[in-house]
């Protein structure tokens, strides 16, 4: 596999992540004899918001808690903090010193981790039910009752400046990504990569992680969801016992984040490596998200990803691949869980005697077909139906939920949203594919990144 | 959603996609020391009157079915000459079958509202399905037509050829697919476990639509055939399901014989790349799975530098010094071969100080074995994580029931292995670790100059 193929493909399948979302709608949908699976959601007096999703099926809980702080809500200078700070979550507080959370939840045979995003951090441990009250009891005390001291924070630097190795510096498809995002976005917090650049992390200190904390880590900025094997009334009693008597941050204000300018440019990005053997292109446009586009459009752009090129029925896939024979992959994605405008995206890599440019000429044409032409009723409910199908294997994955709820929410949805969500693909109608596509995916405002062998000119 | 920045990488397996489901297929099952009788599946055991079994899970709470099949033979089965073969036939099953050519099955198969994949490790080939209770029969058609009657056209044969052959070209300058291979042909010689599943370049574009056609006959038969299903679907109902899938398959694979190996010890492979990073891997002989010391080793490993943030390799390599972001052990248990394989990647100045805190570290848990409370936080940690990393969905439920049968384990291990876990003394973890942490380990390192770096060994 192509490494930027590699790359694009791991987008593809999170940027369906809204697809999978499910909610009560469905469930009544799918099965109604399921009383009492119902998602709840309610908020303490203190802000926090909680929702329920119960799974009944296995003896297992997960518990999330979500900040609404992410890496492009950095000041300027300081890139990487949110995703530092994420780390050194995990160093101790006063009641319960380094090392303790991890080895009680390794002792009941749970899984933790953490993650940080463009647009949310969250912390998430994996238990069985009966260890829920205990996981609560840690986390809360966490969220405001971090103790840092520059005898950890200094070796966990290095092993964020690791994590950079690992993750960009020695990946050519992840060098390339880092550009190509930077030349995508023009002024808001998604052109600086979540890890951070590696001269700011160097320079990241524990007064510039306690600052962050301070500012942002609070009930009234947080959302907590948990899911499995839980009654939701238990689990009100024990979020008011726990996260209750924390007091909101008031000094919180409006979270706001800078905006792109009309963007009038075609851009192309490339970089040439000596590990590449199979060239490989990526060419991205700026879209609305959920959370910014109009009523019906992110859906619009969620269908058109699928047909133009959401796996081996799409169109790309279809024409490049199986028909015309010259790329050994070409697909579609939208990223559409964002807080402010995102990316759509398309990419290819050539096979036999094609070349780059073919693939990207060939994908160009189908992207204009669809712009002028329009498509086909039967690819439109073909889509949907994979869509809304997907929802259903969805339910299957209990932490799967929980992120897709978690995710969705703390980028502006609500849980109506996500409920209402497999009705509104459905009233997506053709025309309106057509009018994203013709709207959105102009090439004299595209973003292009080519990765090649070393020597070699992009088409 | 998009790209997510995790804590702690999952610690990539080995060369075999199957090495992950070994290791947790060791790793056991479920219930935590507080709540006790609660058992997380029920498994049925159906076998119709032609004689195939399968593991059942019945769970109606969302209107799915997920099958998980496996035939034992995969790669190590292709002939001489031959590499890639299973590989290649694994991604044509859905490329046509019966009478319906590549588009016209896939069409089909978008319609029955399923979803198929097929792939093949060194060990097995493996499909597996997930489809809606409600196009039940039409998904299970198009998967009995998928097994029994491949088309293998010429057309789809040349496409998915051709894209094997751009994976293959497109690893041939990556220094870790490169390292790693050059390390598997030290440690496994001249063995299948030595072999790229993809194949070469050269024996990929010899293959045939009759090389497929032989492995198709030899390989997909009754018994070496495993099945699990979990969901919407009773015994009664699934037995003529199975026979409507497997029924008109060969009785007898035609199988050949794998000879087991140990990986070769007290090598050592430098692949040298300029990277700001190094990668190293270090190999030490590993634990039969029906060894009855496997739980005291599989204890042992964990305390070592199995999955958690508390391991002893974790503490202190990223933990206090930050040498990595990412440290682990596992045992490998394949099915001709094991090992336990210790994994981490370091600046790539510092790789000789991450091998000394590895190898003083492997040295002192042989030396002294682990405390009795370290033992006692492994085995409460091995029980209780089995649920929540092998029985949390149902997919991964008809995951492990598959590998649990391909391991022999029987059915009522999930039951049994929290009995034999806490049987497992201090002693028995100290010989464990003696038996597997004195030998003198193979070593992989991928970065510049890697051969002066890797002076400790």
């Amino acid at each position: 596999m192509h490494l930027m193929q590699a790359a694009a493909r791991t987008l593809a399948s999170t940027a369906i992540g809204l697809a999978l979302l499910a909610g009560p709608a469905l469930a009544q949908d799918a099965s109604p004899a399921e009383a009492g699976n119902e998602v709840v959601d309610f908020k303490l007096d203190n802000g926090l918001e909680v929702v329920v999703i119960p799974d009944r099926r296995a003896p297992v809980v997960t518990h999330m808690l979500w900040i609404k702080v992410g890496s492009a809500d950095e000041e300027p200078g300081k890139s990487g903090i949110a995703h530092f700070l994420e780390h050194l979550m995990f160093k101790g507080t006063e009641a319960h010193p380094q090392g303790e959370f991890s080895a009680r939840i390794a002792e009941v045979g749970g899984r933790e981790n953490a993650f940080t995003s463009y647009d949310y951090t969250a912390y998430f441990q994996q238990v069985a039910p009966e260890h829920l009250e205990e996981m609560m009891e840690f986390e809360s005390d966490r969220l405001t009752g971090l103790v840092l001291t520059d005898e950890v924070v200094d070796p966990e630097r290095q092993v964020v400046i690791e994590e950079r190795n690992s993750r960009i510096e020695t990946r050519p498809n992840s060098i390339l990504g880092e550009s190509l995002n930077a030349t995508l976005y023009q002024n808001s917090g998604y052109g600086v990569p979540i890890i951070g650049w590696m001269h700011e992390i160097e320079k990241l200190n524990r007064e510039d992680a306690i600052e962050f904390y301070q500012r942002y880590y609070a009930p009234n900025n947080a959302i907590l969801v948990v899911a499995g094997d839980v009654d939701a009334q238990d689990v009100r009693a024990l979020a008011e016992e726990y996260y209750g008597p924390i007091p909101a941050n008031p000094e919180l204000g409006e979270r706001t984040r800078t905006q792109e300018p009309l963007q009038r440019t075609a851009r192309t990005v490339t970089f040439n490596d000596e590990r590449v053997t199979v060239p490989g292109y990526s060419k991205t446009w700026l879209v609305p998200s959920y959370t910014t586009a109009d009523e019906g459009e992110a859906e619009s752009l969620d269908l058109l990803a699928e047909i133009l090129g959401g796996g081996m029925r799409s169109r790309l896939y279809q024409s490049l691949v199986v028909e015309q024979g010259i790329a050994s992959s070409a697909g579609a994605y939208y990223r559409g869980t964002s807080l402010n405008e995102t990316a759509f995206g398309v990419y290819g890599a050539p096979r036999g005697d094609a070349t780059l440019e073919d693939v990207e000429r060939a994908a160009d044409a189908e992207i204009v077909k669809i712009a002028e032409d329009g498509i086909t009723q039967d690819e439109l409910e073909a889509a949907k139906n994979r869509y809304l199908r997907s929802i259903i294997f969805a339910r299957d994955d209990q932490s799967g939920m929980a992120n897709m709820y978690g995710s969705a929410l703390t980028t502006g949805s609500t849980v109506r949203d996500i409920e209402e969500w497999p009705d509104r693909i459905r009233a997506v109608e053709a025309d309106d594919i057509k009018a994203a596509a013709a709207r959105y995916l102009d090439r004299s405002r595209a973003v292009t990144g080519y990765l090649l062998p070393p020597e070699e000119e992009p088409s | 959603m998009s790209i997510e920045l995790k804590r702690i990488e999952e610690q990539s397996m080995s060369a075999s996609g199957t090495g992950f489901w070994k290791i947790i297929g060791a790793a056991a099952l479920v219930l935590t020391l507080a709540a006790p009788a609660r058992a997380a599946v029920e498994i049925q055991e159906v076998t119709t009157d032609s004689g195939i079994t399968a593991w059942l899970v019945e769970d109606y709470t969302i209107p799915m079915i997920a099958i998980n099949f496996s035939f034992n033979g995969g790669s190590n089965q292709d002939p001489a000459g031959k590499g890639g073969l299973v590989n290649l036939m694994s991604g044509l099953f859905d490329e046509g079958a019966g009478d319906l050519e590549a588009n016209e099955f896939q069409e089909a198969l978008d319609n029955a509202g399923a979803e198929m994949s097929f792939n093949a490790t060194s060990d097995a080939l493996y499909g597996s399905m997930r489809l809606l209770s409600d196009n039940k029969d039409e998904a299970l058609d198009l998967l009995a037509l998928a097994v029994n009657e491949p088309r293998f056209d010429a057309d789809p044969v040349e496409r998915i050829r051709q894209q094997v052959l751009t994976g293959i070209r497109a690893n041939s300058r990556d220094p870790q697919r490169q390292g790693n291979q050059q390390f598997a042909r030290a440690l496994y010689g001249d063995h299948p476990y030595a072999r790229e599943n993809d194949g070469t370049e050269e024996d990929v574009t010899a293959l045939t639509v009759d090389d497929l056609r032989g492995a198709h006959e030899r390989l997909l038969a009754k018994s070496n055939l495993h099945v699990a299903v979990v969901g919407a679907i009773d015994a009664e109902t699934l037995k003529a399901d199975l026979d409507r899938m497997f029924d008109a398959l060969p009785q007898d694979a035609e199988l050949t014989e794998i000879a087991r190996i140990e990986p070769k010890l007290g090598e050592e492979v430098s692949y040298e790349f300029q990277l700001p990073q190094s990668t190293v891997q270090l190999i030490y002989p590993g634990m039969e799975r029906d060894d009855p010391e496997f739980f005291a080793a599989y204890l042992m490993n964990h305390i070592l530098g199995g999955g958690t943030f508390s391991s002893r390799l974790f503490n202190e390599v990223r933990e206090i010094r930050g040498l990595t972001y990412g440290i682990g052990s596992w045992l490998a248990n394949r099915d001709f071969s094991t090992s336990l394989a210790i994994s981490t990647s370091t600046r790539s100045d510092q790789v000789g100080q991450a091998l000394e805190v590895i190898e003083t570290e492997v040295t002192k848990l042989a030396d002294e074995g682990p405390t009795a409370d370290e033992l006692e936080k492994a085995k409460t940690y091995v029980i209780g994580a089995y649920a929540i990393n092998n029985l949390d969905s149902s997919a991964s439920i008809a995951r492990t029931l598959l590998e649990l049968q391909r391991d022999d384990l029987g059915i009522d291990y999930i039951d049994t292995r929290v009995g034999q876990i806490e049987a497992v003394t201090l002693d028995q973890v100290k010989a464990a670790a003696q038996r597997l942490l004195i030998a003198d380990p193979s070593v992989l390192v991928i970065g510049p100059q890697a051969s002066e770096t890797e002076t400790s060994n």
